[in-house]
């Protein structure tokens, strides 16, 4: 195998992925599964998801948008990004 | 959906014309010159919105008995041109008063990011009456279908203006906005289909689901923010509109969505009545993250002179959703309907 191979096998994407978003969600999307702690199935409605990650969603494990209420912030303020 | 009843000249010549085989039509267009001069508020006038309205439905699922080869008439282009001239320029001028200074996009961040920040903080922004806490604490049964039928206009159609969107974009923009609407359109279960669920709300209620049912009783206001879906969605000039309202839309749907739905819990509608609602907490909290750093986001990065339309595109939205809000939450506080004619005693 040569190195352009090798880092062309590194950069295949991954069968899942999440997206980290600011101040938000963790937006699943790709080939995966959502189990209980006992491995039975979340009830799931679409392909992609967004996870709660505020902690503050009334439909948890997903997200409803409610981070945006609590002003729930993923980064320090002075991060480069202004509150405007 | 069957031919609207006329309210106006225009409406009323335009009508008339629908009726009868593609011919050249240059008495409406010389009409429309003349009565548009006299025209004062195009978003508010019953008669150009209905006209625009039925010009636009030739582009999607048609109107009753109307020869389909009327859609690319180029009287009826010409026409439909003459309407959205005054029409977009009123939007223009309804999206700067709403919001007069739109905050710069922030430079630290990737430009998508930061054009999702701007969206997010304008969505945010927002400060008129509410619409969905009215219909949580206060609203009547009678008030419910009301705002059911204020929504129908769009809700049997939903999604459908977006999609226009879909040919005139690329990359990332352009798989943003196919995930978006696979999801607004059941991903393959037609069940699902957000306008389906939509159906099922109304039928719950009494209402007639059929699309179009209710056109002659919403106000011009109703009509005009359909109609300003199809303008950007028609117009491959305005794809930065469509992706910046998009974008807006979603980002202002999970929360009231979830205020809509304890609404019609309050009079003890059931899970299959509120499923609409409840699909859209989950569904547009999902959407407004992909909508606002993936399509308006994306198309921006792909081609940053789109961002002023972008930014139209999300504050026209707005601002017709303050204006649609202040006509119904104004009507229902003074004991009065938001409807501009009785219902269908079927209702």
């Amino acid at each position: 195998m040569t190195t352009e191979d090798q880092e062309h096998m590194n950069h295949e994407p991954a069968e899942g992925s999440i997206v980290v978003c600011p101040d938000g969600p963790l937006l699943v999307r790709g080939d995966f599964e959502i189990l209980t702690p006992t491995g039975e199935p979340v009830p799931r409605q679409r392909r992609t998801v967004a996870l709660c990650r505020c902690g503050a969603s009334a439909i948890k494990p997903y997200c409803d948008g409610t981070h945006k209420l609590i002003k729930f912030r993923t980064e320090p303020a002075d991060a480069g990004r202004p509150e405007t | 959906m069957h031919i609207p009843e006329q309210r106006g000249p225009i409406s009323a010549a335009l009508l008339a014309i629908l009726a009868g085989q593609p011919v050249d039509t240059p008495d409406l267009h010389a009409l429309v010159t003349s009565q548009l001069a006299e025209a004062q508020d195009v978003i508010e006038d019953d008669d150009l919105q209905l006209a625009l309205f039925c010009l636009y439905e030739l582009h999607y699922s048609g109107l009753d008995g109307v020869d389909d080869s009327w859609e690319w008439h180029p009287g009826m282009i010409a026409v439909r041109r003459l309407l959205e001239k005054p029409f977009e320029q009123g939007l223009r001028t309804a999206a700067k008063a709403a919001v007069p200074d739109i905050p710069q996009v922030p430079g630290a961040v990737p430009i998508s990011d930061g054009v999702a920040t701007v969206l997010f903080n304008l969505a945010a922004s927002d400060t008129g009456p509410s619409m969905s806490k009215y219909v949580a604490k206060r609203a009547t049964l009678s008030q419910l279908k009301e705002f059911l039928i204020q929504k129908s206009i769009y809700q049997l159609k939903e999604a459908d203006p977006h999609t226009w969107a879909i040919p005139r974009l690329a990359g990332r923009a352009k798989a943003a906005l196919v995930e978006i609407q696979a999801d607004e359109y059941g991903g393959g279960r037609a069940d699902r289909m957000h306008s389906a669920l939509f159906a099922r709300t109304m039928r719950a209620l009494g209402l007639d689901d059929r699309y179009g049912a209710y056109v002659n009783t919403v106000p011009a206001l109703a009509l005009a923010s359909v109609n300003m879906m199809s303008l950007f969605g028609l117009n491959r000039r305005l794809r930065g509109a469509i992706a910046g309202h998009l974008a807006i839309y979603e980002m202002t749907s999970s929360r009231p969505n979830q205020l809509y739905g304890n609404g019609f819990r309050r009079h003890n509608f059931d899970a299959a009545a509120t499923a609409y609602f409840d699909e859209h907490v989950e569904a547009d909290a999902v959407h407004e993250q992909i909508a606002g750093r993936d399509l308006a986001g994306g198309l921006v990065e792909a081609d940053p002179d789109l961002l002023p339309d972008v930014l139209f595109g999300a504050t026209a939205a707005l601002a017709l959703d303050t204006l649609l809000t202040h006509h119904v939450v104004d009507a229902w506080e003074n004991g009065r309907s938001s409807l501009r004619t009785k219902l269908p005693a079927a209702a």
